[in-house]
């Protein structure tokens, strides 16, 4: 069922692509049509510290930043982070951490994650092909747009295979 | 930003819509020095070809370029963090009194929290002191619309105009309608040496003009609309502004709202009608009580504010709660992992030299400042831009014979460093300067600054000698080595230029391991 807003967390460490994957997704929700937000919190998150971001698209919401138990979706990108981040799932959100091996499992360049870890996730929202593809053309590189894409793809489809078997 | 032609919508940040704005204002110049959270603001405006868009040397430097083309007659545009208007503050108190030819626009970033700052400090405030109005937008699409108003304000009133941001609003992003560019055309240059020129017979007749500026900015702000009443349930008022706003909103959908957006001079009529007809007040604001000590000049007992302790960090959908019902402060520290120096970055070399000579080091603001903690812990002072080197002067003044030295980024030594080399010449100092050179301006992403010989487009321009430089500026011995694998040769030369009785600058010269391409 197509909810009134959806709220995502995604958290790591920085140089894990976790700004970047945040990034596509906002793109997607504003390519499908929806009002978008998103927020980071990171210090000096390129040297390696703590990194979190939100993006919330849908209707009737104001804050950029989620506060605790309002994100449906969260991704964490290392398991340090997880129990901190864990507070901003709401009671029947949905924690895709148990995808982070699997995912990491598809790649042979750990810099992949953010988009396998980003397929899986798109298998549970409304945004459709065209405007992830309109997404990854904004926000990748062409050199690495392509695998990317394919990552992508395949991670969705396993994940989709998942929930709808 | 790719596409952001073509669409009617684009995904932005709070400084690329600002800047997207003031592209659409008919900005024609624009200049800053990088900060976090300010940087993007110029390197977004850098995309747009027709403008001129330069990183200055400092921010001093960066405001008196733009406010000079804009008493040149054309709209233009500075930019900073908060500790980088502090730098700028001698133009800028003057400028008030000079006012403008075309719109003149001040964007100060604020960092609630310090993610990235040496000190929390409340721009706001510039504002009453320099007599200038203040916008402040919360979120990036007002931004965008903001920054259209004041080049508007700044005109009309003949006033600089500071558009107050910070962090969350800056690094937000969210859809924003995009515009078209309206020309301005140049205004012709004007020779009026009254408004100009000032000498103390014209500063005092300008003094008289801005404190009636002020007057008719504060009749303005009663009527912008800048400045929104929201009347829903009467039952709670909130009196608000910037990103607090936005969390009050989707916590409290319900209640009624004057949200101020031109801030400063305050629409004190509106304040208090929207006090009146509201059953519960309550002020809410991030930082110092700017709002609430005027809210209480004016009287309004039934005002409700923060406690104190919410002067210090940032709000958040979950702390808003709290700060409304004026609770104490009670914030977890959570363990979050801290930043240190990228691997293979050459700072670690220079640092593992100076912890092992056991230095007192004199320190300053870029990466470096991660020197000071473990594993290198190697850093004992560092409180603004330049004060490496001029603060290693003052330590050694305290304590002639300790093992003093000072370190500052290239970056930064171009921004405020020089004329603290000068002045340990002049006044015979002695000791070891360190330039920590990796060639970009790391810290705020990899700016290009004068030593790197390129602009902020990457264009290729005059390359600052920074050891010609140094020998200029009267250091006795200026030594250039790669750190990365002489650590030994290193140390052997801190020590030499230790054990002599001489100014010496040691340039430690590798790139940043995050510009190599």
């Amino acid at each position: 069922m197509k909810k009134a807003q959806y709220n995502i967390t995604f958290g790591g460490i920085g140089g894990q692509g976790i700004i970047k994957a945040s990034e596509l997704l906002g793109w997607a929700a504003l390519y499908e049509g929806y009002p978008v937000k998103k927020s980071e919190v990171h210090g000096m998150s390129q040297r390696g510290g703590s990194v979190e971001s939100h993006v919330r698209f849908g209707k009737g919401f104001f804050s950029p930043l989620l506060g605790a138990g309002q994100a449906d979706f969260l991704l964490c990108f290392h398991a340090d982070e997880h129990e901190r981040l864990a507070e901003f799932l709401k009671d029947d959100g949905v924690d895709l951490f148990e995808w982070l091996d699997k995912a990491a499992a598809m790649i042979d360049n750990p810099k992949m994650l953010n988009t396998a870890l980003m397929g899986v996730l798109a298998a549970y929202l409304p945004i459709r092909q065209p405007s992830w593809d309109k997404a990854f053309e904004t926000v990748f590189p062409e050199k690495i747009r392509q695998r990317n894409i394919e990552i992508f793809n395949q991670a969705r489809h396993m994940a989709q295979t998942a929930i709808n078997p | 930003m790719a596409g952001k032609t073509s669409l009617e919508k684009a995904f932005l940040s709070g400084n690329e819509a600002l800047a997207r704005g003031a592209w659409e204002a008919g900005l024609c110049v624009a200049a800053a020095y990088p900060g976090t959270p300010s940087t993007e603001i110029l390197e977004s405006l850098a995309t747009y070809p027709e403008l001129s868009v330069q990183w200055s040397v400092n921010e001093k430097v960066a405001f008196e370029v733009a406010y000079g083309a804009a008493v040149g007659g054309v709209r233009s545009l500075f930019a900073c963090k908060h500790v980088g208007l502090n730098v700028a503050m001698d133009p800028l108190m003057t400028a008030s009194y000079a006012g403008v030819e075309a719109g003149f626009v001040v964007v100060v970033c604020d960092d609630p929290g310090m993610h990235s700052s040496q000190n929390e400090q409340d721009s706001r405030w510039v504002g009453v002191f320099s007599k200038l109005p203040v916008l402040e937008p919360s979120t990036p699409a007002e931004a965008k619309a903001f920054v259209a108003e004041a080049f508007g304000i700044s005109e009309k009133f003949d006033t600089p105009v500071i558009v107050r941001m910070t962090t969350r609003i800056s690094h937000s992003k969210e859809d924003v309608a995009l515009g078209q560019r309206k020309e301005t055309p140049p205004k012709p240059l004007a020779a009026k040496m009254q408004k100009y020129v000032m000498l103390p017979k014209v500063a005092r007749m300008r003094h008289e003009f801005i404190e009636q500026r002020l007057e008719k900015l504060r009749a303005y702000s009663e009527k912008t609309k800048l400045n929104k009443t929201e009347l829903k349930d009467t039952k709670l008022g909130f009196i608000t502004s910037s990103v607090s706003y936005c969390y009050l909103k989707e916590v409290f959908p319900e209640a009624s709202y004057l949200k101020l957006g031109f801030l400063y001079p305050f629409c004190d009529e509106k304040i208090k009608a929207f006090a009146a007809s509201v059953k519960k007040v309550v002020v809410v604001e991030e930082l110092d009580p700017f709002l609430e000590e005027h809210v209480k000049a004016l009287g309004i007992r039934k005002a409700h504010f923060k406690h104190p302790s919410f002067r210090v960090g940032e709000f958040n959908p979950s702390l808003i709660g709290d700060v409304a019902a004026g609770k104490e402060r009670h914030v977890e520290p959570k363990p979050v992992r801290p930043p240190r120096l990228c691997p293979g970055c050459p700072h670690w070399a220079t640092f593992s030299v100076l912890k092992k000579l056991g230095l007192y080091v004199a320190g300053d603001i870029g990466c470096y400042t991660l020197g000071a903690l473990p594993p290198t812990s190697a850093m004992h002072t560092c409180i603004c831009m330049g004060a490496g080197v001029t603060f290693h002067e003052g330590l050694r003044l305290a304590h002639p014979e300790a093992k003093i030295v000072g370190v500052v980024g290239d970056s930064t030594f171009v921004h405020s460093g020089i004329t603290g080399l000068i002045n340990a010449a002049y006044n015979k100092a002695k000791g070891v300067i360190f330039i920590l050179d990796n060639s970009t301006t790391a810290m705020t992403g990899g700016q290009p600054h004068p030593a790197t010989g390129r602009t902020i487009r990457e264009e290729p321009t005059k390359q600052l000698d920074l050891a010609a430089l140094c020998r200029c500026c009267g250091a006795d011995n200026v030594d250039v080595i790669d750190p990365i694998g002489h650590v030994k040769a290193l140390e052997e030369l801190v020590l030499k230029r230790l054990d002599e009785d001489a100014l010496s600058v040691i340039i430690t010269k590798h790139p940043c391991v995050l510009k190599k391409k």
